[in-house]
């Protein structure tokens, strides 16, 4: 084979170390498609959301974001990630912990366990709470009797938001205690460490990149999700509405410049986001080059 | 410390690991637990740190039974084969762990931990990096810093596995040596875990060999080398020549698998295997007493300690034989010479009970 395109290379009169090497129009192809690809997918509809949300001039978008609904929406919207992203790091630590440090059967259940959330469709999730905290729900009458209010209000679009964000941290953090093994861990009780002084002088400091960018994409995911919200929110407007579900309620009010409003600041908190999880992949990847170039020395 | 292993078996799913095994660790002996890889010494070091638990077996420390004992209260120094060091503190504080995270009760001052950790930081001469990160040091430094920060907690056992194996021959060569003249200073009792015979021989008071879960034979490193106990420890520790032969009234006999040679097998007599050390070989171009077998040169290498000749005997096996270069530039050997060789030391395993026997006759051919 690489005889043959030796031959078809001798022919074009090319010199033969560029054999590895794509030809010159495959590389301008692919680079182009994908930049279009880009272009249309992304580029465009971010600068639509802006210049829709802008169109009337400031004062109708500063109106938009600040008036009582759309206020609270973005209160409830932080609260609630604000609440959901600690608890999900809590159970990412402890489930990799478990999976990482410890030899037990049913391991790759768990992690396939684990991984649920991001192939079920997230209309489901929030179905699964609704039946079962429901008033018609498994634990509804219960529920009602001792008056607590789960559906429709903040426990629930807190339970379903977890759900969705449930694999992030665990999963940013299995692979990476995996491959930084329990050797120092073991070394520090050998020493004479406790459980929680191996976690916080050990453990934490080894994986923290790795714990900030899961948190950073559990709370992009947090603050946007809209399927599951919806459905056990009950769009009670000032009340249960979160940012996506706010966009919603006016876009079908056809008040589209407010729509596009409180769009673009979603966005800008979606950038946000990924302007932290760059930096931190940055900064991780910094570290890692200066541990590896060291243990080569 | 002592330590007694009582017929301590562990398995790990099917694989057996450790398969009854009794020992004695003296105190203040340095004891090297030698095997290749899979024979259990790495599992049999991590038992006696308390990191894995046997599945049957006792161990005692010092006569009470440790088997159960937590591994933070075993006051065991453990060193890793890649060190693992904490990679984002730095050399101080990596040597001042043990101390810092005892209960304020037992915990030294700060200026105790300070002067401590500097004498094992000047013990392991790298007192001048004490601020530097693991990351900063090379391979060798950074298992000086594993060492010091196990000593830093004064364990009464010191466990080592496989302390040399990540680092470059050189370095491991130095580093042994240094270990060997530390372990003189600190008597601590202390156990090593290696796959490398020379780095046993050289280091241990007593050298374990183990194989597929077993103890083959304990003994100091003269002991082993000189005195085998069976074929397995005779061919791990160094290199030899194995030679089939068969027995005629006692005095072996080499086989020759070429059957032109001659030679068949008398139906009586038992079989069993002669085993010779290479530089325990001469070679001479003419046949001299009854102890000798003829073969040809096909290969000399001179580089080294010693000339390496490779040869063929007759009925088609390698022998390999090593010569003093005062020996080698005596015979003037080269490629394609018909010489005759003589086996100055051997042993012969038989093959149906392993019954051994040290011989320095031999008939052949």
């Amino acid at each position: 084979m690489s005889g043959a395109t030796t031959g078809r290379l001798t022919q074009a009169g090319r010199p033969a170390v560029i054999t590895t090497r794509d030809p010159r129009w495959v590389q301008c192809t692919l680079i182009a498609i994908t930049l279009l690809f880009l272009l249309v997918f992304l580029v465009l509809p971010i600068a639509v959301v802006w210049y829709e949300a802008l169109k009337g001039g400031a004062a109708p978008f500063v109106d938009a974001i600040t008036e009582r609904d759309a206020r609270h929406a973005i209160l409830l919207t932080v609260l609630v990630a604000a609440i959901s992203v600690p608890l999900n790091a809590l159970f990412g630590l402890m489930a990799a912990w478990a999976i990482t440090k410890f030899r037990f059967p049913g391991k790759q259940l768990l992690i396939t366990l684990i991984d649920l959330p991001f192939s079920v469709s997230p209309v489901i999730a929030g179905m699964i709470f609704v039946l079962l905290f429901g008033a018609q729900g498994f634990l509804g009458s219960w529920l009602r009797d001792h008056d607590i209010q789960i559906i429709f209000a903040l426990p629930g679009i807190v339970l379903a938001t977890m759900f969705v964000t449930l694999p992030f941290v665990a999963r940013e953090l299995i692979p990476l205690m995996q491959a930084q093994g329990r050797d120092e861990e073991e070394a520090a009780v050998l020493l004479g460490a406790r459980g929680w002084q191996v976690f916080r002088a050990v453990t934490l400091p080894n994986i923290r990149w790795g714990l900030i960018y899961g948190l950073i994409l559990c709370n992009a995911r947090a603050m946007g999700e809209f399927g599951a919200v919806s459905v056990v929110s009950g769009h009670i407007r000032g009340e249960t509405n979160t940012m996506p579900l706010h966009v919603e309620v006016l876009y079908g009010e056809y008040r589209f410049q407010a729509a596009f409003a409180v769009s673009a600041l979603l966005l800008m908190m979606a950038v946000a986001t990924l302007v932290g999880k760059s930096i931190v992949e940055w900064r991780a990847g910094r570290e890692q080059a200066a541990s590896l170039e060291g243990s080569h020395g | 410390m002592s330590i007694e292993i009582h017929q301590v078996t562990k398995t790990f799913g099917s694989f057996v690991a450790l398969d009854g095994v009794s020992l004695h660790i003296p105190h203040g002996e340095l004891t090297a637990l030698l095997g290749p890889s899979g024979s259990g010494k790495t599992t049999l070091l991590r038992i006696i740190a308390g990191l894995e638990s046997p599945d049957r077996g006792t161990i005692l420390f010092d006569g009470t039974d440790a088997t159960d004992r937590h591994v933070r209260d075993r006051g065991v120094g453990f060193v890793f084969q890649h060190y693992a060091l904490f990679r984002h503190m730095t050399v101080f504080r990596n040597v001042a762990f043990g101390l810092n995270v005892r209960p304020r009760k037992t915990r030294p001052s700060r200026s105790e931990i300070e002067d401590r950790v500097m004498k094992l930081l000047r013990l392991v001469q790298l007192d001048s990096f004490a601020h530097r990160y693991p990351s900063q040091l090379s391979g060798g430094q950074r298992q000086r810093v594993a060492l010091a920060r196990a000593l830093a907690v004064e364990p009464q056992v010191l466990l080592l596995d496989e302390p040399f194996g990540a680092l470059d021959a050189k370095v491991r060569t130095e580093l042994r040596r240094w270990l060997r003249r530390l372990h003189e200073e600190i008597h601590v009792t202390s156990v090593f875990v290696t796959h490398d015979q020379e780095e046993a021989l050289e280091v241990a008071d007593r050298v374990v060999v183990m194989s597929h879960g077993r103890i083959e034979q304990v003994g100091t490193p003269e002991d082993v080398y000189h005195h085998p106990a069976n074929p397995f420890v005779f061919q791990f520790l160094g290199n030899v020549n194995v030679l089939p032969a068969h027995f005629n009234g006692g005095r072996p006999v080499l086989v020759d698998s070429d059957p032109a040679a001659g030679d068949t097998p008398p139906s009586g007599g038992s079989r069993g295997r002669v085993f010779v050390r290479p530089h325990m070989m001469d070679i001479t171009t003419a046949p001299r007493g009854s102890v000798h077998f003829r073969a040809r040169v096909i290969q000399v290498n001179a580089a080294g300690s010693a000339a390496k000749v490779e040869l063929v005997r007759a009925g088609g096996e390698p022998v390999h034989v090593e010569l003093t270069h005062e020996r080698y530039r005596a015979l003037r050997v080269k490629r394609g010479d018909e010489v005759f060789v003589i086996p100055r030391d051997l042993r012969v395993f038989l093959d149906d009970n392993g019954a051994t026997a040290d011989r320095t006759d031999l008939n052949a051919e």
